[in-house]
């Protein structure tokens, strides 16, 4: 997995390429851990996300109820694999996905 | 039949899932039937090695087994860890809020809904989870 950050004033996107799972959600944990101090819009562009497991759901969840408290979370581009497991789990109703 | 026995370590989950995806790919697995495959090797062998033997690491064996007419995939995730059944535990409420939920019990969820069948036994000391999937 690959992570691309860019910080605009309180704005951060993280473009995300690969898999989100086991082995990598650790690694986008500790870049939101280091970086959402301060931010009001969260963008994760998902473009280039293969696919997600529930190890990469749990990062998701604990990102969306950081930024419901200091803004707002918003996930762009889900392709149809990710968003089946949107779908299939329930995601889909407590991200905001565009 | 082809099985591989290997450590259960999450560095072992990408040996898991290239070992899978090159039989999938000797039988013209489409994309998608292999995005879910390979989803469901993170969680059941990421089960095993967080599980298992913990905090130990022990030796899970994955077999992967071909079924024609109607072309299917048949893999099983069998360790000789601690006896756990994930099927008994219920399923995870997905109407909740984000506030409310729990991520708890999801993957074993997923699994359930993005493969054609599972089932779990537990014989001679070994956990036994199998996965059926259509192609």
């Amino acid at each position: 997995m690959v992570i691309t950050k860019t910080k605009e004033g309180t704005s951060l996107t993280l473009v995300i390429e690969g898999r989100l799972d086991t082995t990598t959600a650790p690694q986008l944990e500790s870049e939101l851990k280091s970086n959402i101090d301060g931010v009001d819009k969260l963008v994760l562009e998902f473009s280039s996300l293969e696919y997600i497991s529930s190890a990469g759901l749990r990062v998701l969840l604990v990102a969306q109820k950081i930024m419901n408290k200091q803004g707002s979370m918003v996930i762009r581009n889900v392709n149809e694999d990710v968003m089946d497991i949107f779908d299939v789990t329930g995601f889909a109703d407590i991200l905001t996905i565009e | 039949m082809k099985e591989l026995t290997i450590a259960a370590t999450v560095e072992n989950i990408q040996t898991v899932t290239d070992f899978v995806n090159e039989q999938l790919e000797a039988i013209g697995c489409p994309m998608k039937a292999q995005t879910q495959i390979d989803i469901a090797i993170d969680e059941l062998f990421g089960n095993i090695v967080h599980y298992a033997y913990h905090p130990e690491v022990g030796a899970a064996t994955v077999r992967v087994e071909v079924e024609e007419e109607p072309l299917a995939v048949r893999i099983s995730f069998i360790d000789h860890g601690i006896s756990y059944d994930p099927l008994a535990r219920d399923d995870p409420d997905v109407t909740l809020s984000a506030e409310e939920r729990e991520i708890g019990g999801l993957g074993i969820y997923m699994v359930k809904k993005i493969m054609d069948n599972i089932s779990y036994e537990y014989k001679d000391g070994q956990n036994i989870l199998r996965i059926l999937k259509k192609i």
